[in-house]
């Protein structure tokens, strides 16, 4: 090393220090500034998240695929063990749905009738789409899943995500290929329902724990352990009579429900499009000029 | 002796291993378990990754390099954005700030301090995530999860130990 560049290293090495420390503080303050813009601008973030994940999609796929192969192995060996209960089983729950069933088209001539003795408005139509989760989110503050499908399949935002058993959640947010589904366990869950026979109006508010809670029941409303709660289609966002649950206890802190989803075996979700027609296209084209 | 253009390429890629291996890592992590209540038992990779070459290869790991994991880490994982950012940046900067005692600790010892900076890091994900989202936020999922990070940790210690020796022992630079 000659003297020249022994001096110029002399002068540079505080500088690169210097340069360091200054670009920590700065990296801090960009921090704390996408911090601000993800409370300032939600949609811009959300759409950043989406497009990500839909970049993400194929390779979601590819490892989920094992899983599920993995997954279904197992229950398949399962199963087999068990052929001959599980065939008895579901021969006598067969023959109980097929009562179910007579009585089902029974009440539902019943309900035409009536409902056309008392000239009623007919429902408006459900469309469903079946979509398979092939992720989850690795976070400890948000209980959401991603399901393959996006817009192109007809998913749209707001629609409700259902299993077999019942109310899973709602879509968050679509891509091309790719939707989030937030849990009706999150804390950012707000469901409007009717609990019970008197089917009392109450929010179902998600706090991360596996049971939601009852918010807004008018006071005096009696509740008991085991009853029912289903979405009551206020808001005109979900159709009302989903299956969500029922009340696990109550107690003078509150009332918990008990979803009826089975959440360790999420598979695939039903998403029904609840067509009202303009309700939410108008909320959004009156919220528009505002922004 | 000015090396080739080759030499140049392969000793950049060399360089890039870090980064790479920690983004995948990333990646893997939230491929799906089937169960939304798997979700605060996965290690917390990122937080891993950034100290290990925060003490082993601090040229490799440069601040930049840390601010961009936290960032696919928030964007990945609905974290409120900017909160992982901010905990890796801090763990980051600690290991810098104490470069003579991680230079000399031994695995023990690191992993102690791991569990030290690691708790930091989750309080403060989760203070930011409270202060973000507006309401006091459950705190036990965040215990599981360093927990969960801990228990971990002498895996991908191992590997990142195997990985460094298989790309990087050639321009290993003195302790």
């Amino acid at each position: 090393m000659n003297k020249r560049t022994g001096k110029v290293v002399r002068l540079a090495t505080p500088l690169k220090a210097w340069t360091q420390r200054f670009a920590f503080l700065l990296l801090v303050g960009a921090a704390l500034g996408l911090m601000l813009l993800g409370k300032a601008d939600t949609l811009l973030i959300e759409r950043a998240r989406t497009q990500l994940v839909d970049a993400m999609a194929p390779l979601l796929e590819a490892v989920s695929e094992p899983v599920a192969t993995v997954n279904d192995t197992v229950a398949e060996m399962r199963d087999l063990a068990r052929l001959r209960e599980i065939n008895a089983m579901l021969r006598a729950e067969n023959e109980r749905l097929l009562d179910w069933r007579r009585e089902a088209i029974a009440l539902k001539a019943q309900n035409a009738a009536l409902g056309d003795l008392l000239k009623l408005t007919p429902d408006v139509e459900r469309r469903y789409v079946t979509a398979r989760v092939i992720g989850d989110q690795g976070s400890a503050f948000v209980r959401s899943v991603l399901v393959a499908g996006g817009s192109g399949a007809g998913i749209a935002k707001g629609q409700a995500a259902l299993t077999g058993s019942g109310l899973a959640g709602r879509v968050a947010e679509v891509g091309e290929r790719i939707s989030r589904v937030l849990l009706v366990t999150d804390i950012n869950s707000r469901i409007p329902v009717q609990v019970g026979p008197a089917r009392s109006r109450a929010i179902m508010a998600g706090d991360n724990s596996p049971q939601p809670s009852l918010l807004y029941l008018l006071p005096g409303t009696s509740l008991q352990v085991g009853d029912r709660v289903t979405t009551s289609g206020h808001g005109g966002l979900f159709p009302p009579g989903l299956p969500v649950g029922e009340v696990a206890e109550v107690t003078d802190g509150g009332v918990r429900v008990r979803p009826y989803v089975d959440w360790n075996h999420l598979d695939y979700l039903r998403l029904v499009g609840y067509e009202l027609p303009g309700l939410i296209e108008d909320f959004i084209a009156q919220r528009a000029p505002a922004r | 002796m000015q090396p080739t253009l080759w030499q140049r390429l392969d000793s950049f890629a060399r360089a890039l291993t870090p980064f790479v291996l920690t983004v995948l890592l990333l990646l893997v992590s939230m491929t799906p378990v089937r169960s939304p209540y798997l979700a605060p038992v996965i290690p917390s990779i990122a937080l891993i990754a950034v100290y290990y070459w925060s003490v082993f290869r601090p040229d490799l790991m440069p601040s930049g390099a840390v601010f961009l994991i936290g960032l696919l880490h928030d964007l990945i994982g609905v974290a409120p954005l900017g909160s992982g950012v901010l905990a890796l940046l801090m763990v980051h900067a600690a290991v810098g700030a104490q470069r003579k005692f991680f230079a000399t600790a031994g695995f023990g010892l690191l992993w102690l301090a791991f569990a030290v900076l690691a708790s930091a890091a989750q309080l403060l994900i989760w203070l930011l995530s409270c202060l973000l989202i507006g309401r006091l936020v459950d705190l036990s999922p965040a215990i599981l999860q360093v927990a969960v990070t801990l228990a971990i940790y002498p895996c991908l210690f191992w590997l990142f130990g195997r990985c460094q020796q298989l790309f990087l022992r050639e321009a290993e630079p003195v302790r």
